[in-house]
């Protein structure tokens, strides 16, 4: 065949299969907002859900997850970020930075549900947390772990080698070199990854069902040692558990849902190519 | 002076709580597989680990009850086979296309695309799987189920997509350019040089593209519990519901008492999750070190 024939059909072939990737992200979306967006309203966003959530609002899946989110942060950004520094900063490259790399791939690739079973198993048996906001905070920020230490190894390591060789010649330490010359260039990158963590916290089902998520609980949670209703686990819920609940209601938890983990995503992204055009090294 | 040493005091104290931090990632996965075994392993006490793999049923609630995990093994294969049919080649040529011949302000625009497919939940497009693809599949092949092995392999192979893409096409931009310089210099086409050269030189990166795709596959959970049926029989077709490892366990854990027989098969099961994709996470890991050499 003739090569320039050939490259239009199969330069038309990879455009079709882009296509195919790209067009049902879009058709996603538009059917959600389309059958979603009617259902949306402030006491839909602000009250309680009733009667068997067939009527009322969402607010204590919306805020539920909000907890579960902030706490799953509060945990694993110090950790991931720390467990960065250490990776960039002061590890060589021996065999126990090696193991480290190999566990935080691994961590990114255990199921989500395994993680479900491991905070059964010890936060909420072991420990005795219970199924509460705690323990099931605790295994999200687990979960995200690995997104967070790798964004922010990412940014540490886009500082330039430079910076702390000019900090370390006049005499800082090496943790104030890193504290004041390598962290506050690899801030932006740092937000980003803590960011993303956030949407895929947030929209994660299977490690809270058993660690926290509550069926139907018309109130909020007191402590960290209440169960929540959470926004994904309820669109689970309602789409399958429970018979009878108007579809408006159904797409529109599935907007809220999908606004929130957009957003931050979008923020993520809005946010990673702004610090990457203003970087001026 | 006194400030020196309190100065230094505090500096070594941050840099053993970094030091700690570093290995906490080994703990974590040491700690997961721990406590699966030790709640998985009591089930071991009065059923042998072949009856449990290779078993034809699963009937946890019966009396006696029966945990063989065959025909969940064999739906989870089922569906995560048919997923790779349909996001291997699809999310091949995407990544092709994207790294290679999409102009700069297509290629932003389709990879923040794919990273926005990447962060809806899965619960989200079991959902919409559920209400939109059921029926469909129902109507055009006749069956009395529009929830299916085939129906969660579409399902998802969208969800395998995002990362088959974004890591096969760092693996094709990561090819050096002097290789298609020299092809084209060479009177190759763009095409020529796409396919037989830089394609060619990916290789392995695209190889670890795919298995952690499938990994990702395995081990999804909502979309595939909301999609595929549920029902824990050896498939005969892919027009069949099928019940995977990971659905039963997230959808049994709740009604099992804890500390039961039921409740550590479902531990157990999650061991066999953690070891197959501690195997393939591993394996890809290779690969893409292969591929930055």
């Amino acid at each position: 065949m003739n090569p320039r024939l050939s490259q239009k059909i199969a330069f038309s072939i990879l455009f079709l299969a882009t296509l195919l990737v790209v067009v049902p992200v879009l058709a996603i979306l538009a059917i959600i907002v389309a059958k979603g967006g009617s259902a949306i309203s402030f006491s839909f966003l602000f009250t309680m859900p009733r009667d068997g959530m067939t009527a009322g609002g969402i607010f204590p899946a919306i805020l539920g997850t909000l907890y579960l989110v902030g706490g799953a942060i509060v945990f694993a950004v110090p950790l991931g970020v720390m467990a960065a520094i250490y990776l960039v900063e002061y590890s060589s490259d021996n065999r126990l930075s090696r193991l480290v790399k190999l566990a935080i791939v691994n961590l990114a690739g255990v199921p989500s549900v395994v993680y479900g079973l491991f905070g059964l198993g010890i936060f909420v048996t072991f420990l005795g947390f219970g199924a509460s906001i705690l323990s099931g905070s605790l295994t999200l920020g687990i979960m995200i772990l690995p997104v967070i230490i790798t964004s922010a190894r990412e940014a540490l390591e886009s500082v330039p080698h430079s910076f702390r060789l000019v900090s370390l010649s006049l005499g800082a330490s090496r943790w104030q070199t890193i504290r004041h010359s390598v962290l506050p260039h690899a801030l932006p990158g740092i937000l980003t990854g803590t960011i993303l963590g956030l949407g895929r916290a947030a929209g994660e089902t299977a490690p809270i069902l058993f660690t926290v998520a509550a069926f139907y609980l018309p109130r909020l949670p007191q402590s960290i040692f209440d169960q929540t209703m959470a926004l994904p686990y309820h669109l689970y819920v309602i789409s399958t558990q429970v018979p009878g609940i108007a579809e408006s209601v159904r797409y529109g938890t599935a907007l809220v849902l999908l606004a929130l983990v957009l957003l931050l995503n979008l923020a993520a992204i809005v946010l990673r190519s702004r610090f990457r055009r203003k970087k001026k090294w | 002076m006194k400030r020196a040493t309190l100065r230094k005091l505090k500096e070594w104290l941050i840099e053993r709580a970094i030091l700690l931090s570093g290995v906490f990632s080994i703990v974590f996965v040491v700690l997961i597989f721990l406590f699966l075994l030790r709640e998985g392993l009591a089930l071991f006490r009065g059923e042998s680990v072949l009856d449990f793999l290779l078993g034809k049923s699963w009937y946890p609630i019966s009396s006696p009850p029966r945990f063989g995990i065959l025909p969940l093994i064999l739906g989870s294969l089922l569906v995560t086979l048919g997923a790779a049919a349909i996001s291997v080649p699809i999310g091949i040529a995407a990544a092709l296309f994207i790294a290679e011949i999409a102009p700069r302000r297509l290629k932003e625009a389709l990879k923040a695309g794919i990273e926005l497919l990447a962060a809806i939940p899965s619960v989200v497009i079991g959902f919409i799987g559920m209400i939109t693809l059921g029926p469909w599949i129902k109507n055009v092949f006749h069956v009395p189920t529009g929830l299916t092995a085939l129906t969660g392999s579409v399902t998802l192979a969208f969800m395998a997509m995002p990362t088959i893409v974004s890591i096969a096409e760092d693996a094709i931009t990561a090819v050096p350019r002097q290789y298609r310089e020299a092809a084209i210099a060479m009177g190759a086409t763009k095409w020529q040089t796409t396919w037989r050269i830089v394609a060619r030189a990916a290789r392995p990166g695209m190889v670890a593209a795919v298995m952690l795709g499938i990994g990702r596959v395995i081990g999804e959970t909502m979309a595939v519990m909301m999609v595929t049926g549920n029902a824990a029989i050896i498939p005969k077709s892919i027009l069949q519901p099928v019940r995977t490892l990971t659905a039963t366990i997230a959808a049994e854990m709740g009604e099992s008492v804890q500390g039961g027989a039921h409740y550590s098969a479902l531990f157990a099961i999650g061991i066999v999750l953690f070891v197959i994709t501690f195997l393939i996470n591993g394996m890809a890991d290779l690969y893409l070190h292969r591929s930055r050499k």
